[in-house]
Formats: C-alpha cells, sequence, structure tokens
C-alpha cells in the first residue's frame, strides 16, 4: 500500500499546480548559530486540492505556513503561486490564524468587511455588505451580524475567521491549527462549518493540524513532514474517499483505519 | 428594574450602595448585611475618626498656641497682661484669637461664608449687569468694547475658573501627546531617537514649565492688550501633565498585538486603515490609562501653577487667603483643599467612566 499512496514529487502537470514550494529553505538566527529549520522542502499543491500537514511539534509547520502567508522572509528556495513568485503577503493568500485574530472592538461584520472593503474596493457598499453577510451566514453567524468580536464565544470567533477569509476569495486558503484551541464538539461543528463552504468554492486549502482524524476527514491528501532541524516533507498519503463527505461514511470506510494506522505510524516513527 | 440600578451605580462607582438595594429587595439578607457593614458602616466610622483625630490635633495646637500667646504677654509685659489675655482669648473675641489648624467646625462654618459670599457677589454681577445693559448696547453698536465686571470673583468663580484652565490645558495635551505618541510608537527608529528628549522632560517639574511658557507667551503677546494668565497657566498644565500620554500612546502603538498586524499585512491595508482601523482602536485602552494619569496631574499641577502665575483660580484663591492672614484664612485654606481633593476625585471617576466605555475588552478597567 505504501508505494502506491505516495505521490512522485513531480508528478503533477504544470498547468494544475495552483502552490508551488521549491528547494525551500529556512534558518532562524540563534545566539548560539544559525538554525535551519527548514531545508530541500519541496511540495505542490494542485488547484482545488486540500492538503493537510501534520508533523511532530516543533518541526516547522508553521514556520512553513507563515512563509507561504509572506509573513516570514524565505531564506533559500522559493514559492509561487499560479508560477508566480511571491512577494510578501497579499490577499490572493487567506489565513485563517489559530487564534481567531478578530479586532475585538468590531462587530462580526465588521471584521469581514475589513478585507472585503479592500479586495472588493469597486463594489457598492450594498454589495459588499452582501458579500459578508452571505459568508456570515454560510458559517452559521445570522443572528450575530452586529455583536462585536468581544462577546463572541471562541467557536462564534473563529466562525468569523472563516468567513472572513472565504470572503476575500484567495487562490489559496491557509490554516495553521484553527480549530486547536476549541474543545472537540465545537472542532467538530467547525469542521464541518469549513468543509461545507470548502464543497462550494473549492479553494485550494493548506491546512496544518494536529488531529490525525481530522486531518484524514477534511483532505485529499495527507503530508507529512519529518522531524527538524532540516525538516523536509517526509510522506505523502492520498485520501481516496469521495466528495461531499460525510463524517459518518468516512468512519464506516473500509480504508478509514488504514489511513489512520499509516498517519500515526508515521508520527510515532 | 432594580438590576440596573445596580449595574448603574456600579458603572459611576458607586458599586458599594449595591447591598443596600439588594438587602431592600430582600435578598441573602445575612451576606448583604455583612456587606452593608463592610462597604458603609466601616468606611462611614473612618470618617468619625478622622474627623476626631482633627478636632483632638486641632484643639491640642490650639492649646499650645494659647498657651505661648500667654506666656508671650507675661514675658514682655507681665502678670496682668497675661491675664487680660487669657480673658480674650477665652472671651472669644476675634482679636486676640490664636491662629492655627482651624478646626472641623470652623472649616465647615468658612464654608457657609465662602456660599454665602458667592450668592453675594453673584447678586452684586447681576445687578452690574442690568444697570450696564443698555449702555454696553449702545457701546457695542460703536464699536467700543462694552464695559465688564471687574470686582473680586467668589470661591465658586475661582473653581470654575479652575475647572476651565484644567481642561482646556487637558485638551491640548490630547492633541500634542497622542499624535506624537502614534508616530513614535509606529516607528522604532524615532522612538529610539527621541527616547532621550522624552526621559529628560517628563520629570521636569511644573514650576520650570511655567517659566517657560511665560518667556515664549510673554514674548508672542507683547503688543496685544489679552489677558494672557490664562494662557500660560493652561499651556504650562498641558505641556507639564501630558507625558504620560505620550510615553503610554508610544507604549500601546507599539505592543499591538501581532495577531492583529499580521491580519492587517494578509489583508494588504493601507497605511491609514492599519493605523485607524487597526492601531489606534487597539492601543484605546492604553491611550486611556495615559490620559486619565494626564489629567490627573494636571489637576494637581494646576493649582501650583495658578498659585505660582498669580492666575485667578484655586490655587491664587490659595495664596491669596494665606497672605491675608485674616481670621478664618486657614479655614477658607483647608476648604480649598477639600474641594480641590473632591473636584480631583470626581474628574478622576469621570475619566474612568469614558475609559471603561470605550476598553473593547469585557473585562477591562483599572
Ligand atoms: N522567530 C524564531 N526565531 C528562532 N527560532 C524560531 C523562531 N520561530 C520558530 N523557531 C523555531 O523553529 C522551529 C519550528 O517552529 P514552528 O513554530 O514552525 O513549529 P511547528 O511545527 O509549528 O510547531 P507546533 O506544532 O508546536 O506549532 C522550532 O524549533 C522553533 O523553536
Ligand atoms: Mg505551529
Amino acid at each position: 500500500m505504501k508505494s502506491e499512496r505516495i505521490l512522485a514529487q513531480n508528478g503533477f502537470a504544470q498547468s494544475e499546480i495552483m502552490l508551488d514550494l521549491y528547494d525551500l529553505k529556512k534558518v532562524y538566527p540563534t545566539p548560539k548559530g544559525d538554525y535551519v529549520v527548514l531545508e530541500h522542502l519541496n511540495l505542490q499543491v494542485k488547484k482545488e486540492e486540500f492538503i493537510t500537514i501534520i508533523g511532530h511539534s516543533g518541526c516547522g509547520k508553521t514556520t512553513m505556513l507563515s512563509m507561504i502567508a509572506g509573513l516570514n522572509p524565505i531564506s533559500g528556495g522559493g514559492i509561487s503561486v499560479l508560477g508566480n513568485s511571491i512577494k510578501g503577503p497579499g490577499p490572493d493568500r487567506g489565513v485563517i490564524f489559530q487564534s481567531p485574530s478578530l479586532m475585538p472592538w468590531m462587530t462580526a461584520l465588521d471584521n469581514v468587511m475589513l478585507g472585503v472593503n479592500r479586495v472588493f474596493s469597486h463594489a457598492t457598499k450594498k454589495q459588499k455588505e452582501d458579500i459578508c453577510k452571505y459568508y456570515l451566514h454560510k458559517v452559521g453567524l445570522e443572528g450575530a451580524f452586529n455583536k462585536r468580536a468581544a462577546e463572541l464565544s471562541q467557536g462564534m470567533q473563529q466562525r468569523v475567521g472563516i468567513a472572513r477569509a472565504f470572503a476575500i476569495k484567495p487562490k489559496v486558503l491557509l490554516l495553521d491549527e484553527p480549530f486547536g484551541m476549541l474543545d472537540s464538539l465545537t472542532r467538530g461543528e467547525l469542521q464541518d462549518v469549513l468543509i461545507e463552504i470548502w464543497n462550494k468554492e473549492k479553494i485550494t486549502a493548506v491546512m496544518i493540524t494536529h488531529d490525525v482524524d481530522e486531518a484524514i476527514f477534511l483532505a485529499d491528501r495527507v503530508v507529512m513532514m519529518t522531524s527538524g532541524p532540516n525538516a523536509k516533507i517526509g510522506d505523502m498519503l492520498t485520501i481516496d474517499f469521495e466528495r461531499p463527505r460525510t463524517r459518518k461514511a468516512v468512519i464506516e470506510h473500509d480504508d478509514y483505519y488504514k489511513y489512520r494506522k499509516y498517519l500515526i505510524d508515521f508520527l510515532e516513527h | 428594574m432594580s438590576d440596573k440600578l445596580i449595574k448603574i451605580t456600579r458603572f459611576v462607582g458607586l458599586g458599594f450602595f449595591e447591598p443596600v438595594i439588594r438587602l431592600s429587595r430582600g435578598e441573602e439578607s445575612k451576606k448583604n448585611t455583612i456587606l452593608i457593614l463592610k462597604k458603609i458602616v466601616a468606611p462611614l466610622a473612618s470618617i468619625l475618626l478622622f474627623l476626631g483625630v482633627w478636632q483632638a490635633g486641632s484643639q491640642a495646637l490650639y492649646n499650645i498656641e494659647a498657651d505661648s500667646r500667654i506666656e508671650k504677654a507675661f514675658n514682655g509685659q507681665g502678670q496682668a497682661a497675661a491675664a487680660e489675655m487669657r480673658i480674650c482669648i477665652e472671651s472669644g473675641d476675634v482679636s486676640c484669637q490664636p491662629n492655627t489648624l482651624p478646626s472641623p467646625a470652623q472649616v465647615y462654618g468658612a464654608f457657609k461664608t465662602l456660599l454665602k459670599d458667592h450668592k453675594v457677589i453673584n447678586a452684586d454681577k447681576k445687578r452690574f449687569k442690568e444697570k450696564t445693559a443698555i449702555l454696553n448696547k449702545q457701546r457695542t453698536s460703536e464699536g467700543k468694547n462694552p464695559i465688564v465686571y471687574t470686582g473680586r470673583p467668589s470661591f465658586v468663580d475661582q473653581i470654575i475658573t479652575s475647572i476651565k484652565t484644567v481642561f482646556a490645558g487637558f485638551l491640548l495635551a490630547i492633541f500634542i501627546a497622542v499624535p506624537i505618541g502614534v508616530v513614535i510608537g509606529l516607528s522604532s527608529t524615532l522612538r529610539s531617537s527621541f527616547n532621550w528628549l522624552i526621559q529628560i522632560l517628563k520629570p521636569v517639574s511644573p514650576v520650570v514649565w511655567l517659566l517657560l511658557v511665560f518667556m515664549v507667551v510673554k514674548t508672542l503677546t507683547k503688543d496685544s492688550n489679552t489677558d494672557s494668565s490664562f494662557i500660560i497657566s493652561f499651556v504650562s498644565v498641558g505641556l507639564c501633565a501630558m507625558w504620560a500620554t505620550v510615553v503610554n500612546t508610544a507604549m500601546g502603538v507599539s505592543t499591538v498585538d501581532k495577531d492583529f498586524i499580521n491580519v492587517a499585512k494578509v489583508l494588504k491595508l493601507s497605511a491609514f486603515q492599519k493605523v485607524f482601523k487597526v492601531i489606534l482602536p487597539s492601543s484605546l485602552p492604553l491611550i486611556f490609562t495615559g490620559l486619565r494619569i494626564t489629567f490627573s496631574v494636571a489637576w494637581m499641577v494646576l493649582i501650583a501653577i495658578e498659585l505660582l502665575a498669580q492666575s485667578p483660580g484655586l490655587g491664587s484663591f490659595v495664596w491669596e487667603e494665606f497672605q491675608n492672614g485674616a481670621n478664618d484664612s486657614n479655614s477658607k485654606i483647608i476648604v480649598a483643599m477639600f474641594v480641590i481633593g473632591i473636584i480631583g476625585f470626581l474628574l478622576d471617576r469621570l475619566m474612568l467612566i469614558i475609559q471603561t466605555f470605550v476598553s473593547f475588552s469585557k473585562n477591562e478597567g483599572i
């Protein structure tokens, strides 16, 4: 099973590729000399693909994601979106952070509007408001448009975070353990919310998670990173469940425990 | 209904009143009785204790002063003069009363005198206004300055002048300190280049600020005949008190949550939007902490500055009474002291209310 699940590194046609990390390197200077977090990291993500990334704590997952987001400078190699090298952050790459990072003094609507205003600057006020309301509705917050973010629960705040990211229609969506801080019940709800919107929009997504079940449930492909230093992609696993998926169907599928065991074996290795 | 009442009392800082409301509704009578004892009865007892110590202290000082007067008379003019002095003091004659720390009753008396005085002056002002109304109308139509009341200001007038001055100084401080703080906070280069200046200017005493402002304003207003004492005092107050706001604003702006900055970066907000939609709102709590300090410093130095600048207000009231040395001068000074303290406290409460109003977190407010 192993060999057939692993995709060849450069197995995609150029026209299929949305996001390309080639020979990526990251070095943090420390008082004790340079610390090479990532080296020779190659990863390609297809259009409309949802990948999840797992790996040991401290291996450099956040570092990699923040480099894709443009928030962290690249030490070597490169990152391109649709063939264009990225230069700094930009709204073509939406980010859902681990903490919701909403402006607590703004309403839910205004938080979503912040990005929409920026990206759809030529739309009328009504159109922009409709976009915000559409996505807030999609994440199940129709009653809370005008609540200030500080008054929302963690789970509701992260819903707004999801709406904010989708509303600017990015080419790539980056998620760094977005549900890590939530209790398991809320986490399940938000996974459903996320995957439901995603099924509609099919935005190329890269999501870091520590939760193996979450990784399988959401992804077309699970990417495993080796432990640092000099971390790179260690292995990949294609998840062949058809979409749209339901949690029940996924768990009852014959391959589910095979996938699960494969990932856990990698992590425990 | 009374839940709302409780909320309001808490909001304006009268939270200690809450158990009374709760008890009157019959809620948890034991717990609320203890709370009342703790939050209302105990403070009241402390006020009584304070008055008692004050009374005893002033009595003791009075006795010392009286004895020394009698002794002085004895040493200077002999037995008969000493006896005469004793009789004079005991008779309560104003001409020979020992002049020392006044008792609570005397201070209360002075307070009433000041209020009466205010009423008299007010009536006088009103009469003056009626008398000159027609004349002034005529003068303005001729393009001349109207005749204004030049009589002595009352105690209440002095208070109002002081409050006006402190607000003017505070506004000046806001308009100077907040922009400076924001600019310095945004740029670490500016922050390190101007840090020395801020650190040096921050501890400069109000007296020096006053002299500095005096030099500048005197030159600038040389040929105009407007009264510059108001300008001098409020500008000095503003300059002296603004540093807490500069420092706090800079700190707030420079320590905005990294997540917010990242959001602004990912959304590629314009510099203007970044400052006004993200950085300023998130540093508002710290800015307001600074403003609150600024306000209380402003009120504190105002009295000293008025006293030195001889500009009207509570400061000069205190100074004039001190120089005056009349029989009830000391009592009036103590009245002024309480008024200054209470107004300062109320102004601080006001700032606290505004602060809790603008801060966004649910449990903010110090
Ligand atoms: N700014 C920095 N300077 C120096 N070292 C850093 C910096 N940021 C991260 N590191 C180091 O780089 C390594 C990778 O960190 P990173 O946050 O990317 O890990 P991670 O895989 O996201 O971990 P986790 O799963 O716990 O979130 C860690 O060893 C960390 O200590
Ligand atoms: Mg991380």
